[in-house]
């Protein structure tokens, strides 16, 4: 089986003007929608309220569930702990006083045993706070440093590094603001698809760079612009390819993961789609507008021996 | 005719036999347990595990398996409920020696169990648990080392009988934290004499000498090496301190690393209430050694709330005063073991001590045979108290004095406390091997996670994973055919490596781990999709099929090795400097891109040459 028989080869580079347009016009919406909406942030961002009870027997877990949000608090974690009679649940913050969660919890728990015992109401930090957020940036920060300088490295010139970077974040900024417009809870596995998604985006645009240098290598008259589109369209059944079976899996995740891989997914298919086009449209498309030319690449494929093989 | 070098079959199918080896316990799932062990850390035997299994019975609990791993009794159940209610009963009837905790235990067969094979843990967001992060005051650690030395040299000067005005820290006005000490000289001094002496106390130490008109001054700057090299010392003894006082509490494994430069984590699955462990890590416990005060009253010491000039008050066990002297023979910092030992005179702890600990011994206990010397043992621990309706951390320490024995005669680095009950023997030896942390720690993050996922959800995660490899598996068959099969067993090989290298490195797995699964699937598919599409444009351009497949390897290596070489440095750099969830899925695309790297190349390599490599011509490749 077979999709591309034949070399495509589809014009990119000269439409890229209206796709940074796009672009552009997408990241403005993502930015003014957090800056305004801001992220549904899920508990483990926003801590919230742990009450740990005990029961006279041993605690049905479900049936606290189904009772706390038949009673309105919505997405109570509970959990089992110490013995089988001790449960603790954790609510999102809310404006009630701790008293007022005790008394509402107690009122609840009673209905499902007369025996049930508050023994603690504390309100918790988030699991994500203040510290892991700053050095989550800063990793971050330097890891995209690092990936510029190794690109401008190994094609020896900061206008494929520029592209790379910037379609890197352009992705993520997309995801943020789908879920900031979609209101969908941004919690920790939200966090970890970012990260993958970033992961895919920078797979992807390093692949076309590599056929960027090769087609310059071998075609050192052709102007930019079709050496470009050549690559472009030279990669676009691997990139296609290649993107098909990870929606495979990460569809399967949407459709049969649970209610609790929903936002894991939905990010990883967001970030996937964006960064299959930023990959086309940002990276190389950022590069030529930087003034990139033939002898930017064949300044390393002269002093760079062939790889060699494994 | 394709070539593949021998010895390159041969290490392939090594890694991947090993590979299968090492993440075959993960197949077979957990079932719940409790896991019961001796507070002293004695094994248990055959009795004490048929006495828990009859009380079980009693209680027509139904046991699973359960056998003994290392010292520990483990109980496996059928489910949760059942694993709860043999808790409670252990608990209830078991005798304080001993001490349960909710456990894991792997269904994996015994033999596996030997070989020391085990699944990968689950990380905390997926079955919840305590996180603490520690703090450690590593300019505390340094100020320490100071405070050893001038006492060192004191005593040094002291001894030799040179005459010294002072010793200051210096290298603190500039803004930084001390990091040397001057000892400044009365005009008539002998400088170079005194640095003899001081040189004495620690030969790796430099020291410069300036002399003006009040005298001379001898600096004694620490190198950074030194410094680095003490707060190293500082966090790996808080680290294996932590460690030992985690495995204390009898929670099923625990995990503590060192994370960044001077910070420790420590993940506790399965507990979730802190204000207990906290207490119990936190605690600082130590010894010192001083000589007991025979020349004072220490009841009239105590009346009157003055202890006289040299001496220093403090209790016994038993709440009665006793004065000591003011000056430390030997400190904590200075002991390097402690065992419980039975000697002549009954239970006793014996203690090894240091160079510097041996000779301070040696040199007190000639002076004072026949006098008593006094055991205090010191208890730091930090304690959330409330004051005006806000949390805050107190440090509190209690000191007492748990031995007096008199001095019969000349310590060297060795030597026996006795006068102890065989249980306080245990307990101190126990204290003091868990050691004092060396430099004040401080909780800077604390969170019970309770498990986001969920059993159910991690199954129906687990099992959308699993259909949708399936379904790439299928795909991948269709699309390139006999290649696409290649692709497949490549792919298989990928997951089962990266498992077997996370279940090697005891590595736990997250929510994050299980994003860098996929973004690692994705890139080890990625590499063969490179590959085989690149073969695919050499037929289109009419090559042979083996120059295709040759030329197919070759041009698809630099954008693989690009692309995956980029993808390292993010995974390698995050690992380093990235936390929490940030590393754990660093972790996971750090390996993943290496085992990527090994099946895509060598694994895909060997095979297709296996297919195609033997025969003279090939007239078509099956690539779809």
């Amino acid at each position: 089986m077979e999709f591309f028989h034949r070399a495509t080869s589809f014009p990119f580079m000269s439409t890229r003007k209206l796709w940074y347009g796009l672009s552009i016009v997408l990241i403005l919406i993502s930015v003014a929608s957090l800056a305004t909406r801001g992220l549904n942030l899920g508990v483990d961002f926003t801590g919230g309220v742990t009450v740990q009870a005990s029961f006279p027997t041993a605690a049905n877990r479900d049936a606290v569930i189904a009772a706390l949000t038949g009673a309105g608090y919505a997405d109570p974690q509970v959990t089992i702990f110490g013995s089988s009679r001790d449960i603790a649940i954790r609510l999102p913050p809310t404006k009630q006083t701790t008293e007022d969660v005790r008394g509402r919890i107690e009122q609840i728990l009673k209905t499902l045993d007369g025996g049930a015992q508050i023994q603690q109401v504390e309100v918790v930090g988030p699991q994500i706070g203040g510290e892991l957020q700053r050095s989550a940036a800063q990793a971050l920060a330097a890891t995209l440093l690092l990936i510029f300088g190794y690109i401008a490295l190994r094609f020896h010139t900061w206008r494929l590094s520029l592209g790379a970077i910037l379609a890197v974040l352009h992705d993520p900024i997309l995801v943020l603001g789908t879920f900031s417009l979609t209101r969908t809870t941004f919690d920790l596995t939200v966090v970890a698809a970012m990260l993958a998604v970033i992961g895919y985006s920078l797979n992807d645009t390093v692949v076309v760079f590599d056929r960027i240098r090769e087609r310059f290598h071998s075609g050192r008259r052709l102007d930019p612009v079709t050496v470009l589109d050549q690559s472009i369209n030279q990669t676009l059944s691997r990139t296609i390819m290649t993107k098909v079976v990870t929606l495979i899996v990460v569809v399967a995740l949407y459709a049969l993961g649970g209610p609790v891989l929903r936002g894991f997914s939905e990010a990883l298919i967001i970030g996937i789609l964006a960064g299959t086009y930023s990959s086309i449209y940002i990276s190389s498309a950022v590069a030529l507008d930087c003034g990139l030319t033939a002898t930017h690449l064949l300044a390393s494929a002269a002093s760079k021996p062939v790889d060699d093989l494994p | 005719m394709l070539e593949f070098a021998r010895w390159k079959y041969v290490l392939v199918t090594l890694v991947v036999l090993i590979g299968v080896l090492f993440a075959l316990p993960n197949l077979y799932g957990e079932d719940p347990a409790l896991q019961v062990e001796r507070k002293s850390r004695a094994p248990m035997d055959d009795f004490a595990r048929q006495s828990i299994e009859d009380l079980l019975h009693k209680q027509n609990i139904f046991i699973k398996r359960d056998f003994i791993d290392s010292g520990r009794l483990i109980l496996a159940f059928n489910d949760v409920a059942a694993q709860l209610k043999a808790r409670d009963t252990v608990d209830a009837t078991l005798s304080d020696v001993d001490r349960a905790a909710l456990a894991n235990a792997s269904r994996a067969p015994a033999w596996m169990r030997m070989l020391g094979l085990k699944a990968m843990p689950l990380g905390l967001d997926l079955r919840g648990g305590l996180y603490l992060l520690y703090q450690v005051d590593l300019q505390g650690a340094v100020s320490q080392l100071l405070d050893t030395y001038e006492q060192s040299f004191r005593r040094a000067l002291t001894d030799a009988k040179l005459p010294f005005t002072d010793i200051t820290t210096i290298g603190a006005d500039s803004g930084g934290i001390a990091n040397g000490l001057r000892v400044t000289l009365p005009p008539e001094a002998d400088a170079s004499q005194v640095e003899a002496v001081l040189r004495k106390v620690d030969v790796n130490l430099k020291f410069t000498t300036s002399s003006g008109a009040s005298g001379s001054a001898i600096d004694m700057v620490l190198t950074p090496a030194q410094i680095k090299a003490r707060e190293d010392y500082a966090l790996e003894q808080n680290r294996t301190t932590l460690t030992n006082r985690v495995n204390d509490l009898g929670v099923s494994e625990p995990i503590v690393q060192r994370q960044g430069l001077d910070r420790i984590n420590v993940q506790l699955p399965g507990v979730q209430n802190s204000a207990e462990v906290k207490d119990l890590l936190g605690k600082v416990a130590t010894l010192e050694l001083r000589l007991a005060d025979t020349q004072n009253n220490a009841m009239q010491a105590q009346q009157s709330g003055h202890a006289p000039l040299g001496t220093k008050l403090y209790k016994r066990e038993d709440g009665s005063p006793i004065l000591l002297k003011r000056e430390v023979i030997v400190t904590g910092d200075e002991l390097t073991s402690a065992t419980s030992a039975t000697s002549t005179e009954g239970p006793a702890v014996s203690i090894k001590l240091d160079a510097r600990g041996a000779e301070s011994m040696l040199r007190t206990t000639r002076l004072n045979v026949g006098k008593p010397m006094a055991v205090v043992y010191i208890e730091k621990s930090r304690r959330q108290v409330e004051v005006n309706g806000q949390k805050v951390d107190r440090d509190t320490t209690s000191e007492k004095v748990i031995n007096v024995a008199t001095i019969r005669g000349v310590f060297g680095p060795q030597f026996q406390v006795t006068g102890l009950t065989s249980g306080e023997a245990r307990d101190l030896s126990l204290m003091l091997r868990s050691g004092s942390l060396a430099a004040p720690v401080e909780v800077v993050e604390e969170r019970a996670i309770g498990p986001s996922l969920g059993q159910d959800n991690i199954d129906k995660g687990v099992r959308a994973l699993e259909i949708g490899m399936l379904a790439v598996f299928v795909f991948m068959a269709i699309y390139y055919r006999a290649f696409g099969l290649v692709a497949d067993a490549v792919l298989l090989a990928n997951v089962i490596l990266l498992t077997a290298l996370l279940s090697m490195l005891r590595a736990s797995l997250s929510l994050p781990g299980i994003a860098g699964i996929i973004l690692t699937v994705g890139i080890a598919v990625d590499a063969n999709v490179l590959i085989y599409e690149r073969i695919r444009e050499e037929l289109r351009n009419g090559v042979s099929p083996q120059a295709a497949i040759r030329a197919g390897f070759d041009k698809a290596f630099s954008a693989i090795a690009d692309s995956n070489v980029t993808a390292l440095i993010a995974g390698l750099s995050l690992w380093v400097i990235g936390t929490g969830a940030i590393r754990g899925f660093a972790i996971v695309l750090t390996l993943g891109i290496a085992t990527s790297m090994f099946t895509s190349l060598l694994g895909s390599r060997a095979l297709i040459t296996l297919l195609y490599g033997g025969r003279q011509k090939v007239a078509r490749l099956s690539i779809g």
